[in-house]
């Protein structure tokens, strides 16, 4: 795109003398400085120094020693490490197929040319623009088993004799914050499908309805292909937020129980920021990093190939 | 094609009992924050208590320093960092798309590339770069690094909105002999308004609402933001937790979000679906 507007720019410049267009355009250069300073001190600076601090032992305080490849070596061996990581991937994996499986009838239902859909959309919406921290909180108060409204509601309506208390086993805990996940970003999917949903064209849609396809056969062969991208992106973003997921778990959870619900986010900050082993935080980043890159990539070449937004 | 009136009513009620999922959590709390703490107790499903009730604010005001501490801790960062975020990535979005000068595509991957790391990759590292600047626990401290990570997204949506000012406009203030200061603050930006408030608005909510990075680089309790303050109130206090002043501090969190996005949801749709389709 700024090719494009660029070259049209230049013809134009260019019945000025040469040395004014040169000096001009030398000037977005300054335009584009301080920001690129910025990523350079906070952003490039601190990549670079991530590989760096990885072959270190660096403690808080007191001096760095260089100890080659020992963190590496340390992560291999890691139980805890390991136990996390596999907890994020089947955390990413669940959360992602419940995301999916919620967001999809749900831009369904608002893809509809009626003015209340706008309306319910908005509210659909809304959890998304709160903070993952507020909402983790909330959720601790609707989720305790003395005041919590889930306990009450439950109670009262006779299904359970005592308040149940999700948080103390593995299963109920990772069930319900993937239900406030899921209460808290369904919306968010919800509006990229649904941008799907409105490119595909209805002549389509209605043409298959005189040939008398049913409901549900014009959503698999027609509809789900031609959003095929949307469903895509939708799931590489939520693959890639839910790998980096740390508030809840942090905030709801805490770890527990048992140190079970500790993602690959949560471990970083452990090793770097509770045992100020800033060395194999950075080791265990650079994991991390080599992995989020890698799923990124796949994104991109997702992207480059999508015919329904051009 | 027309839906018949069963058809009709059948999805009112779906939509209704979605509504009442996605809006409950956030209504239950803020009709708690304002009921008396035995009344929260008692009942926390009713909207409604018999008396109206701001003793849970009043309560939120002696945990540590004070919420108002706290809200004006998350005021100054989150307007801090639009400040900084516009002042850098306007220029920048001008930069990259009305000059062109050897090296500018290799910048603009590099500024892009920002996206694909998460700042939780590097916050080892970030953490003794503010150490050695002196700007570890410090508000300007985290106001820079949120900044940072709002550069990449704020350039790419200022780069598209300049793109979409014609030419002609540009060359002719050129020829009137606009500086380029006055051609960029007096007629790119006001043309370009949407992205700028799609920009801002982005940059107050991320910054707002951030977590890990608040609670790894403040470490004195007259400088938290909101949201650490919300988890030391439910980590409670000898084991007792406040549920009432949870309550207040969820909702004080909460509303500026959902005010702001209810006011600007034109310009956040926009952000969104240019983020995401990048």
């Amino acid at each position: 795109m700024t090719d494009t507007t660029v070259s049209e720019t230049i013809p134009s410049a260019g019945r000025k003398t040469t040395s004014r267009v040169e000096r001009q355009q030398w000037l977005g250069l300054a335009f584009i400085a301080p920001s690129v300073a910025m990523i350079t001190v906070f952003f490039l600076l601190p990549l670079g120094m991530t590989v760096w601090m990885s072959f270190y032992n660096w403690p808080l305080l007191g001096k760095a020693s260089f100890i080659g490849g020992d963190n590496y070596l340390e992560l291999i061996g890691d139980q805890q490490l390991w136990r996390s990581l596999g907890f994020t991937a089947l955390y990413t994996v669940l959360v992602t197929a419940a995301l999916f499986a919620v967001a999809m009838p749900l831009a369904l239902l608002v893809d509809k040319p009626l003015r209340a859909a706008g309306l319910f959309r908005t509210i659909y919406f809304m959890p998304v623009v709160i903070g993952f921290g507020a909402a983790s909180t909330l959720w601790i108060w609707l989720l305790n088993p003395d005041s919590g409204v889930f306990a009450k509601l439950l109670l009262g309506l006779g299904l359970i004799d005592s308040a149940p208390r999700p948080l103390e086993q593995f299963w109920p805990a990772m069930g319900v914050i993937i239900l406030m996940v899921v209460w808290k970003s369904a919306g968010f999917s919800m509006v990229i499908l649904l941008t799907g949903l409105q490119s595909v064209p209805n002549e389509l849609i209605e043409a298959a309805k005189i040939d008398g396809a049913s409901p549900w056969s014009r959503f698999r062969l027609i509809t789900l292909p031609l959003i095929r991208n949307s469903i895509l992106l939708v799931l590489v973003l939520n693959i890639t937020s839910s790998m980096l997921a740390f508030d809840q778990f942090f905030i709801i959870t805490q770890g527990g129980p048992q140190n079970s619900t500790i993602s690959a986010v949560f471990s970083i900050f452990l090793a770097s920021f509770t045992s100020y082993r800033l060395g194999y935080g950075s080791a265990l980043s650079l994991v991390l990093l080599v992995v989020l890159v890698a799923i990124s990539s796949i994104q991109l070449a997702f992207l480059r190939s999508r015919p329904e937004e051009s | 094609m027309p839906m018949t009136t069963w058809q009709r009513r059948g999805l009112y009620l779906a939509w209704v009992l979605l509504a009442v999922f996605f809006l409950g959590p956030m209504v239950w709390s803020i009709a708690n924050s304002f009921k008396p703490a035995a009344a929260a107790l008692a009942d926390p499903v009713s909207l409604f208590s018999d008396r109206f009730s701001l003793e849970n604010y009043g309560r939120l005001q002696t945990v540590g320093a004070g919420w108002h501490v706290y809200a004006t801790n998350s005021v100054l960062i989150a307007f801090g960092t639009v400040a900084l975020t516009l002042l850098i990535a306007v220029p920048a979005g001008y930069g990259f798309s009305k000059f062109k000068f050897p090296g500018q595509m290799a910048l603009f991957v590099v500024v892009m590339a920002t996206l694909m790391i998460p700042f939780q990759s590097i916050l080892t590292p970030l953490f003794l770069v503010l150490k050695f600047l002196k700007l570890q626990n410090s508000q300007l401290g985290l106001v820079l690094i949120y900044t940072t990570f709002q550069l990449p997204f704020s350039i790419f949506m200022m780069r598209n909105a300049f793109d979409a000012v014609p030419k002609a406009l540009v060359e002719a203030a050129r020829i009137d002999g606009a500086s380029q200061w006055t051609l960029l603050i007096g007629i790119m930006v006001p043309i370009a308004f949407p992205g700028v408030a799609t920009v801002a608005l982005f940059a107050f909510l991320n910054s707002w609402n951030e977590f890990l990075a608040a609670l790894i680089f403040l470490s004195d309790q007259n400088k938290f933001t909101l949201p650490i303050m919300l988890v030391n109130v439910s980590s409670g206090l000898y084991g007792i937790i406040d549920w009432g002043a949870l309550q207040a501090g969820v909702t004080i969190t909460m509303l500026p979000c959902l005010a702001l996005f209810l006011l600007l949801q034109r310009y956040y749709v926009r952000g969104m679906t240019a983020g995401a389709v990048k």
